[in-house]
């Protein structure tokens, strides 16, 4: 075995040590802006809106004013059902910090019913009210889902508790 | 082979306004970007072959801020790129990448929106050095800017009287511009009888903040010349940073902007830069600093004899910011110095040099018809 020579560090040490700790303030009050704002003013009626691309036809969830592939503005405003699929989900055990939850968490992303392809589709990255199990074994992935909507809503993206099993694949 | 030239083809503003709260930074980045390719007729998806992005994280309050750069420019899966910096900077890095011949057109897009950064000095406190000054907690983040105005005007020999002579004069100046909604016709009396704020600066020594973006679009001298009859070449740029903390720099003279504007000037072939330049339009958060870019690119000898007899104003042999500056447009943090290009490219009567300095990086370009 290689003998490494090395200088140990005392708790004492660590203490002793000169530090300088320092406490960002970050504070923004920001915009949602012109889509946002009627997404959020759909949320809160219990309607999930989008953006429909007049050249493309891809419907945007959540909604820009204008169409990134296309570079159209976008005006026609569409409601899509607050149904879709499981593209894909995990459950998350830990925090920020890689502490242990006490109770673990499902996210997933969802496909909403409208328009898309492959890759570019009307959805949501959101909570999913099911148990790990489901989402370890895969049998959510491609689950149909629907949103299950908040009792007291006040126009936000939490205006969706999540998204509930409705039927399996 | 004959080096590439570059243009200015077009651009297109959003904002200027002390608050656009109907509008996200990106909206109002797609409105800048959408009037620039309307006017030289460009379809980004198909046209551009890059984009630059001028912002920085703790502004914007997301991190990893390049990903919310393509979208609302055309840029979506093309090549991007963000500079943490001025938007003067993003017209460098899009100049150069036009002479390596590889690109023939670039957007750049630099924005700010200061009216929701809620903690503003507490943001500008993180520009500190963390060890050493962050501990002291200055009041105010003024207090390093009205520390370089004191020695500067001590340099040159500037009274409050001076000041008030630049602060008026520009003031007026943004009343012509249609994007000045700080502009007025201030006399240099009621600035004289403004209360010192931070040192030897008032009130309206420093600039107020706007909500702005902006979008310019270059390209190389070939498609230049296809896009607009009239393009802004660019003959020069340079570029310097000095150190963050003050006691390591001299601060009667910015030598950043001293660095920059000299190898700005030699590419441009400007050997007597204070003769040959019809104009200048120089950073304005505060005051003064538009007066020491003007003497540190050594532009005049003794600043005193051309403020005091208007050769400094618009009318003058050499005018520095005819529409105004921050002072009347307000600052949009990042977006500054392309307000200053917007405004060369509007009045581009003679070849003219454009410079901003955020932080302590200056940058100067050197722009002719
Ligand atoms: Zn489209």
């Amino acid at each position: 075995m290689t003998d490494f020579k090395v200088t140990p560090l005392s708790e004492d040490s660590f203490r002793n040590a000169i530090r300088e700790s320092t406490s960002p303030r970050a504070v923004y009050d920001m915009a949602p802006g012109e889509a946002y704002t009627k997404f959020f003013e759909g949320l809160r009626e219990g309607k999930i809106l989008g953006t429909k691309c007049p050249s493309c036809g891809l419907v945007h969830v959540p909604p820009k004013v204008y169409c990134q592939y296309c570079y159209l503005p976008l005006t026609q405003w569409v409601e899509v059902k607050d149904e879709g699929f499981v593209e894909t989900a995990v459950v998350v055990y830990i925090a920020a910090e890689r502490e242990r939850l006490e109770k673990p968490e499902v996210v997933g992303v969802i496909r909403l019913e409208g328009s898309g392809d492959r890759y570019r589709y009307p959805g949501l990255m959101h909570r999913i009210c099911t148990e790990p199990e489901e989402v370890k074994s895969s049998r959510i992935m491609g689950a149909k889902v629907k949103a299950r909507w908040a009792t007291e809503r006040k126009g936000s993206i939490n205006d969706i508790e999540c998204f509930e099993v409705v039927s399996w694949k | 082979m004959d080096p590439i030239r570059v243009g200015i083809v077009s651009y297109g503003f959003s904002g200027f306004s002390p608050s656009v709260p109907s509008k996200s930074f990106r909206e109002m980045v797609f409105e800048a970007a959408s009037k620039a390719y309307a006017k030289v007729g460009l379809n980004p998806r198909t046209d551009v072959d890059a984009f630059v992005s001028c912002k920085e994280d703790f502004w914007e309050g997301i991190s990893i801020t390049d990903e919310f750069a393509p979208d609302q420019l055309g840029g979506a899966l093309k090549p991007v790129f963000t500079v943490t910096g001025d938007g003067l900077l993003g017209i460098i890095n899009a100049y150069m990448m036009i002479k390596t011949g590889a690109f023939d057109v670039i957007a750049v897009e630099a924005h700010g929106k200061p009216s929701e950064v809620m903690s503003y000095g507490d943001i500008e406190r993180m520009a500190q050095d963390p060890i050493y000054l962050r501990p002291l907690a200055f009041p105010s983040y003024h207090t390093v800017k009205a520390l370089e105005a004191r020695a500067f005007m001590k340099y040159s020999n500037l009274t409050r009287e001076d000041l008030g002579i630049y602060v008026s004069q520009s003031k007026r100046n943004g009343l012509l511009s249609n994007r000045a909604p700080h502009a007025s016709s201030l006399t240099v009396d009621s600035y004289l009888s403004e209360r010192e704020l931070v040192g030897p600066l008032s009130h309206s020594d420093l600039a107020p903040r706007s909500d702005a973006a902006l979008v310019f679009v270059l390209a190389s001298e070939g498609r230049a010349r296809e896009l607009t009859d009239s393009p802004t070449w660019i003959t020069g740029v340079g570029w310097a940073t000095d150190y963050h903390t003050p006691s390591y720099r001299e601060l009667g003279r910015d030598i950043a902007t001293k660095n920059a504007s000299e190898m700005a000037f030699r590419q441009a072939g400007l050997g007597d830069p204070g003769k040959q330049l019809a104009f200048v339009e120089a950073d304005e958060r505060y005051s003064f600093m538009a007066l020491m870019e003007v003497s540190s690119m050594g532009l005049v000898k003794d600043l005193r004899q051309p403020l005091r007899s208007g050769d400094l104003s618009r009318d003058g042999s050499l005018p520095v910011n005819r529409r105004g500056g921050a002072l009347s447009e307000g600052l949009p943090l990042e977006a500054h110095g392309l307000a200053r290009l917007a405004s060369a490219c509007d009045l581009l009567d003679g070849t003219g040099a454009v410079v901003s300095n955020m932080g302590n990086t200056s940058a100067v370009l050197v722009v002719r018809p």
